[in-house]
C-alpha cells in the first residue's frame, strides 16, 4: 500500500497503566499494560497487532479509541492530539475512529432489535432525520451483506458470523476513517472466517477504511495486513512489513511465536517446539529485556540492559540486542 | 492392527425443541483402537461435543438416545446399569478434558481439594463399592497426584495443591485438567477442544504433553476440535462431522493430502495458511430439525448432482481405512491431486 501520505494515526511512547491494589484497597504497584509503544499507521493501511493474551494488544486498541486513558505519551489522529482530551472533546474528534469489540454478540443489547442498535450511533452523533437515518441503516446493512429482514431480529436470533457483520455495520454507520478491530475472527469457524475477512477487505475498498487489526491468530494477520507489530508484555518487539517478518523473523519472540503455529500438511510443531513456560506476571516485569526469562538466546547483558526498538537495514524495527538480518 | 477399544454403531441422539425434534446425531458410527488418537473435526453445531458426551454418558436429561451398540472394552454402555457406568466407567475408564479450563474448576475449593475429591472416588486403587477413604490409599493417592503434576510440567506441585483455581493461568489450569484426566489411569480420554482457549505457544506445549502422556499411559484419546491445525499436530486418524453425520474418516496423512469428500476439501482450502483468495464455504450449516433431503451437504456443495439431492449417500470404504459418505468421492480426489 501507499506510504507517501502523512500517517492517519501516530503513537509516540504511549503508556497505559492500571493500579494494583492490595486487599485493603491500598495501591501497591502499577500494572504496565502498555509500556511505551510507538507506532504509525498510514492511511488505507492494515496494521496487524499480534501477541499472546495479556500482552496489552487490546489495551492498546482501547487506549487509541479513548476507552482507557493513556498515562503518558502522545496519540495523534488525523493531525489532532487525542491522548489527553476530556471525554466530551474526545468524542467529537473520535467520530472517525471506531472500535469494534471482540465479541459483538455480547456487545449488542439483547433487548434491542438489530435495527435500533444500528441506528443508535446516528442518534447520538448526528442530527439526521429519522428517514435519513433509516436510509443509512439499510444502505450499510446491504453493504455488509445482510438482508433487510434482519432489522427486526434480536441478537440471539442470528449466527455468530452474522453478529460480526452487525458489529461491523454499527461502526460503519458514522463513516469512520480508522477502525480498531479487536480479535474480529475469534470464535468463528474457518469456513465463516474466510468470508468475514473478505468482507473486511471489501468494505475497506468501499469506505476508504484504515484498520488496526488486533489478533492472536497469526495465520489471519498474515493474510490481511500489510504491516505487523508483535507485542510482548506491553512493548513492541518487532514491527515491519508482514511478508518480511513472516519470511525471516529477527526477534527470538517472533521466531518462537511463528514456530508454534501448526501448518496442516507441514512439519509438526509439537516435535520441534522449544519455547517453555508462560509469560511472566505483567505486574512484576523482569529486569532488562522482558522476554529474557523465556528467551533461548538470553545472555548476561539481557538481564541488565533493556534493548531499545531499533531500525534494521531493511526498514523493520526490532527490540533485541542480537537482532540482525 | 491393535484391538478395538470403542465401537459406536448407528448412534442417534435427538432433542425435542420448540421448533420440532432436532436430530443432533444421525446414525453415527465410529471405532477407536487402543492407544490411538482420533480427531473429531467439524464446524460448530455439527454434533461433535454431543458425540463426545454420549460416549461419556453425560448428556442432558432431555436427550433421546438410540443406537445399535456403544461398546467400550467389551461392554455395551447403552445397556449397562447406569450405576455401574457412574461408578466404574465415567471418570474412571473414560475421562474428560473440558474445553474451558476457567469454568471447569469449583472456585471455592483449592486445587488440592478437587484433586483429592477426584481420587477418593476414581483412584485406580479404589475397590468397587468402597465408600470410605483409607489413610493408606489417601497417602498413595497424594504421591500419585504429585507425580502426575510433575509429569505435566507444573512447578512445585505441593504448593500448587494449596492454591485456588483463580491463582493459576489458563495454561496451568489446562495442565491440571490433563493431570486429573490421566490420574484414574483411564483407557480413553475424551478431550473436547482442550486448546481453543489458549495461546499458540501454550497450545503447542499442551498438545505435546497430551500426546506424550497418552502414549506413555497407553490411553486412547478422542480429540474434538474445529481447528484442523491442532488435529494435524496430534491425531493418528480423523473423522469429519457435518450436521450430525460423519462424512469422512481417514488416517491423518491421507486426510490432508488426498481428501475425497468436497466438504473436507473446502474445509482444508479455507485454512488461512493456504487461502490467499479468502474463499469461505458459502451458505450456512443446515437446520437439524429439518435437514436437507439426500446428502446433507448438497446445498453448499459445488459438485452436487441430482443423485445428491435425491438420495442419501451411504458410507463406503474407498481405500484401506478411508471411509467416505459421498456420491462422488473419486471426483474430489482427482481434483485435489491436480491442484
Amino acid at each position: 500500500m501507499t506510504h507517501g501520505a502523512a500517517p492517519i494515526l501516530e503513537l509516540h511512547d504511549v503508556h497505559t497503566q492500571f493500579p494494583i491494589h492490595n486487599a485493603w484497597g491500598r495501591r501497591v504497584g502499577w500494572l504496565r499494560a502498555v509500556d511505551g509503544v510507538s507506532l504509525s499507521v498510514a492511511r488505507g493501511e492494515i496494521l496487524g497487532v499480534v501477541g499472546e493474551s495479556g500482552c496489552g494488544k487490546t489495551t492498546l486498541g482501547k487506549t487509541i479509541a479513548g476507552i482507557h486513558r493513556a498515562g503518558a505519551g502522545k496519540i495523534r489522529f488525523e493531525g489532532n492530539e487525542i491522548g489527553d482530551l476530556t471525554a466530551n472533546e474526545g468524542r467529537a474528534l473520535r467520530r472517525n475512529l471506531q472500535y469494534c469489540y471482540q465479541d459483538p454478540g455480547a456487545s449488542l443489547d439483547p433487548h434491542w432489535k438489530i435495527g435500533r442498535a444500528l441506528e443508535e450511533p446516528l442518534v447520538i452523533h448526528t442530527s439526521m432525520s429519522r428517514t435519513e437515518r433509516h436510509a443509512r441503516v439499510r444502505e450499510v446493512l446491504a453493504a455488509v451483506g445482510l438482508p433487510e429482514g434482519h432489522l427486526d431480529l434480536y441478537p440471539h436470533e442470528i449466527s455468530g458470523g452474522q453478529q460480526r457483520r452487525i458489529g461491523l455495520a454499527r461502526i460503519l454507520m458514522l463513516r469512520p476513517s480508522l477502525v480498531v478491530l479487536d480479535e474480529p475472527t475469534s470464535g468463528l469457524d474457518v469456513s465463516v472466517q474466510a468470508t468475514v475477512l473478505r468482507l473486511f477487505l471489501e468494505l475497506r475498498e468501499r469506505f476508504d477504511l484504515t484498520y488496526l487489526f488486533i489478533s492472536h491468530d497469526l495465520g489471519v494477520v498474515r493474510l490481511v495486513s500489510q504491516r505487523i507489530a508483535v507485542m510482548y508484555l506491553g512493548k513492541v518487539m518487532e514491527c515491519g512489513q508482514t511478508a518480511q517478518v513472516f519470511a525471516s523473523p529477527v526477534h527470538p519472540y517472533t521466531q518462537s511465536l511463528l514456530a508454534a503455529v501448526p501448518v496442516v500438511g507441514g512439519r509438526r510443531v509439537t516435535e520441534t517446539f522449544l519455547l517453555e513456560g508462560e509469560p511472566p506476571n505483567p505486574g512484576s516485569l523482569p529486569t532488562g529485556c522482558r522476554f529474557r526469562t523465556r528467551c533461548p538466546r538470553a545472555e548476561a547483558r539481557c538481564a541488565t540492559e533493556e534493548p531499545a526498538l531499533r531500525v534494521l537495514a531493511d526498514g523493520r524495527q526490532a527490540a533485541c540486542h542480537f537482532a540482525e538480518l | 492392527m491393535q484391538a478395538e477399544l470403542l465401537s459406536v454403531r448407528d448412534l442417534s441422539v435427538s432433542f425435542a425443541t420448540e421448533g420440532g425434534v432436532a436430530r443432533v446425531l444421525d446414525a453415527v458410527s465410529l471405532t477407536l483402537r487402543a492407544g490411538e488418537i482420533m480427531g473429531l473435526v467439524g464446524e460448530s453445531g455439527c454434533g461433535k461435543t454431543t458425540l463426545a458426551r454420549s460416549i461419556l454418558g453425560a448428556l442432558p436429561p432431555n436427550a433421546q438416545v438410540r443406537g445399535t451398540a456403544l461398546s467400550f472394552a467389551g461392554q455395551d454402555l447403552l445397556t449397562l446399569d447406569p450405576r455401574v457406568v457412574a461408578d466404574r466407567v465415567r471418570g474412571r475408564a473414560i475421562t474428560f478434558v473440558p474445553q474451558d479450563p476457567f469454568s471447569a474448576f469449583n472456585p471455592l475449593f483449592t486445587v488440592g481439594d478437587q484433586v483429592t475429591e477426584l481420587l477418593r472416588w476414581k483412584s485406580p486403587d479404589r475397590r468397587p463399592g468402597e465408600y470410605f477413604y483409607p489413610r493408606a490409599r489417601r497417602r498413595a493417592d497424594r504421591g500419585r497426584a504429585l507425580a502426575m503434576l510433575r509429569a505435566v510440567h507444573l512447578a512445585d506441585p505441593p504448593r500448587l495443591l494449596t492454591k485456588y483455581p483463580h491463582e493459576l493461568s489458563g495454561g496451568q489450569r489446562q495442565r491440571v485438567m490433563i493431570a486429573m484426566a490421566l490420574l484414574p489411569e483411564p483407557k480413553l480420554v475424551i478431550a473436547d477442544e482442550p486448546t481453543t482457549a489458549l495461546d499458540v505457544t501454550i497450545q503447542a506445549q499442551i498438545l505435546k504433553l497430551l500426546r506424550t502422556l497418552a502414549n506413555e499411559h497407553g490411553a486412547s484419546v478422542l480429540f474434538t476440535t474445529h481447528d484442523l491445525g491442532t488435529a494435524w499436530e496430534i491425531c493418528d486418524r480423523v473423522t469429519v462431522m457435518y450436521a450430525g453425520q460423519t462424512l469422512e474418516t481417514a488416517p491423518i496423512e491421507a486426510f490432508v493430502r488426498r481428501p475425497m469428500v468436497p466438504y473436507t476439501r473446502l474445509l482444508l482450502e479455507s485454512l488461512p495458511s493456504r487461502n490467499a483468495a479468502l474463499q469461505g464455504i458459502p451458505g450456512d450449516v443446515p437446520s437439524l430439525v429439518s435437514p436437507p433431503s439426500g446428502c446433507r451437504f448438497h446445498p453448499r456443495c459445488p459438485q452436487a448432482s441430482d443423485a445428491c439431492r435425491a438420495e442419501h449417500p451411504a458410507v463406503s470404504e474407498q481405500s484401506a481405512g478411508h471411509y467416505v459418505r459421498c456420491h462422488h468421492p473419486q471426483l474430489t480426489a482427482v481434483e485435489a491431486a491436480a491442484v
